[in-house]
Formats: structure tokens, sequence, C-alpha cells
């Protein structure tokens, strides 16, 4: 710079000293008033394991359901409860779900909506099954048990 | 630029820029999850008509490979307690390729097999007739666990895949990444699936030990 200099007036460098401190009050801003459109997870979620996973190959068809133990137990109780998008919902009310999750995909797709079951290991096979009844009652009877990877014991 | 009279400079410190995208990169890393879309699929069967049941069709005995599951989660295979599932997927893939009694179509799927899959073949008369036959059937109390439940159906999606996997020379975990994304990939589908339907029938579960 002083090279090229020869006229300077007036100093050249914006001092950016302050700029990190800057960057991380924006950054704290951010972190406090800021709300991510993720859903709220009500339900307790200990994902099982598993080793045959599939990814499917399109996942705008795939609709999300979480089953578990509700985290708030004084409101919710500790019976586990069905969750679909923000709110947990009982067990008649998923045809109605589903359907209204089928009519946001185009009509091309609608027979191949799959359900993801995102439910806790703690849970019993009575809800799950409840739950597959339901699914077979709105006609969605492609599911996906989320799982995640496991290794090899041997 | 160089030669002209700046007075003023034009160019603003980028230093920091790292550091600024550090910070972004840690923000989001924090607050959003990866959404995980892996899973073991399942096709539940069609809704029962009141008005129109499903024909009824008589399967042998010995083509249905029963798997149950009570609600203090200890198996029953075959009529035989297990202590636990380890093994489960070799037994189930013995059974489907048992050939006891094989029809035309099923000698000639015999006959297309590779040789590691032949070598499973015990052609026991109390196992099942065919792959075309055999029904793997799993089921569960009201109270059995979803993790016990969900390990005992990976085991026996795992005996197909593997099957389907050794019939067109990839590893199962290579055919299992296989998504049908192009028509290479759906003829080696196909190709695995040809003649033995992935029979796992999920029953409804007994009312024991839940609600």
């Amino acid at each position: 710079m002083g090279k090229f200099g020869k006229k300077n007036k007036v100093s050249e460098n914006i001092p950016t000293s302050a700029l990190p401190d800057i960057i991380f009050m924006l950054l704290f801003f951010f972190m406090v008033t800021t709300v991510l459109r993720d859903q709220e997870i009500l339900v307790e979620q200990k994902i099982p394991q598993a080793t045959q996973l599939q990814k499917l190959q399109k996942k705008t068809l795939i609709s999300y359901i979480f089953i578990g133990k509700p985290k708030n137990t004084a409101l919710y109780g500790t019976e586990p409860r069905v969750q679909a998008n923000d709110a947990l919902l009982n067990t008649p009310d998923i045809v109605q779900w589903v359907n209204q999750e089928r009519d946001l995909l185009p009509e091309s797709d609608r027979g191949l909506i799959t359900i993801s079951m995102k439910a806790d290991r703690d849970v019993k096979m009575g809800p799950i099954s409840d739950v597959q009844t339901e699914l077979r009652e709105a006609d969605a009877r492609r599911i996906l048990y989320a799982s995640t990877g496991k290794v090899n014991k041997d | 630029m160089a030669r002209k009279k700046n007075r003023m400079s034009t160019e603003v410190n980028a230093g920091s820029m790292a550091d600024i995208a550090f910070l972004l990169l840690i923000f989001f890393l924090v607050t959003t999850t990866i959404a995980s879309d892996k899973g073991i699929l399942n096709i539940l069967p069609p809704k029962l008509d009141p008005d129109n049941p499903p024909p009824k069709i008589d399967l042998n005995e010995r083509n249905i490979y029963t798997i149950l599951l009570n609600a203090n989660d200890q198996l029953l295979v075959e009529g035989e307690f297990r202590d636990n599932p380890d093994g489960l997927d070799e037994d189930i893939k013995a059974f489907i390729l048992n050939f006891g009694a094989p029809d035309e179509e099923g000698a000639a799927l015999y006959n297309t097999l590779p040789a590691s899959l032949k070598a499973l073949s015990a052609k026991l008369p109390e196992s099942s007739d065919d792959p075309g036959e055999a029904v793997v059937s799993i089921k569960t109390d009201r109270g059995t666990s979803y993790d016990k439940y969900l390990e005992v159906f990976d085991l026996a999606k795992k005996a197909y895949f593997d099957i389907y996997a050794a019939r067109v020379n990839l590893s199962t975990d290579e055919y299992r990444a296989l998504t049908g994304k192009n028509d290479a990939e759906v003829s080696l589908q196909d190709k695995g699936k040809e003649g033995i339907p992935m029979a796992i029938s999920i029953a409804e579960p007994n009312k024991i030990g839940g609600n």
C-alpha cells in the first residue's frame, strides 16, 4: 500500500478490530430471537438401531409421525402418544392427518406416500400396531421404521 | 486502481471473514438437526373390507416360519425357545431356500441360483416347499417392545436381502443401496427378487402385556 499511497492525507484503513464483536453481537441476537421452523418434538425419541436400512429416493413422499412417551408428562401423561406435525394426535385422527399430508403431494405421487415412523425404542407394540391399523385404514401402506445404523457385531 | 489518486482505500479488510463464516457454521450446526430418513421399509397389507374379506389361502404349516415374540421379549421360533435372535437370519435363509417339494417353477428357480445359495438348500420335507410359497410370520404381543420387534424384523429383512444380493453378485449393503434411480439398478433389483417374493407377515398382536 505504502508504495502507491503518494498523496494520502487520510488513513486508508477502516478499523476492523471491532468486527468480530459486531458479528458476535449479531450471532447472539439471532440465537436469542429466532426459532427455526423445525418441529418441536413433544415425545421422547430414542430411535432404535437396525442394520437393514434403506433410503428412499424421493424425500418429498415421506411424512413423519413420532411415537413415544410425552416429554411433558405432567400435561400429557406417561402413556406413549403419537405426534404428527406440531401436535399430539389421538389415534383415530391419524386417518385425517394422512389425508391432509397426501393432499399436499402432487396427484401422481399420492399412492406412494410413505410414513416414516419415528418410534421410541421403549414403546410397546400395542400403540405401534394401533397406528399401523389406522394407516391401513387411511391406505397409506408404505411405512418406514426410522432407525439408525448399527455396527455389525461380527 | 493502483495508480489513481486514491484518497480512501476501497478495500474492506477481509481478514475476519473466516471467523464470520465459522460463526455462521457453528450457528447452523447447533441449531439444525440433520433429518435422517433412513429406515426399514415395510408395506402394510391393505385394509380389511368387511363386505369383501380376503380370499382364505390355505398354506401348509411347513411353509410358514413362525416367529413369536411375547410380552417379555422372549422368542419362540418354529415352536422352539430361543435365548437371543442371533443367527436367526441364517435360519430364515435356510428356511426360504429349503426347496422341500418345489413345483416346476421352483425347480427352474433352483437351477438359476448361485452355488452359495444352493448349498443352503437342505430339501427337508418338514420345511418350506419353495421360496414362492415360503412365508415368514412375525407375531408379537401388545406388550412386546418395539426395539425387539424391529430387531427381529430387521433379521428377516436381512435374510431376504442376503439372498437377493447373492443372486446378483453384490454384497448385501450394495444391494440395499440400490434405489432404482436408473434402469440398470432396477434390473439388478428385479433380478435379485425374481421368483422370491419378500413375504414377511406381521400378525395382529395378542392383547397381552399392553393396552
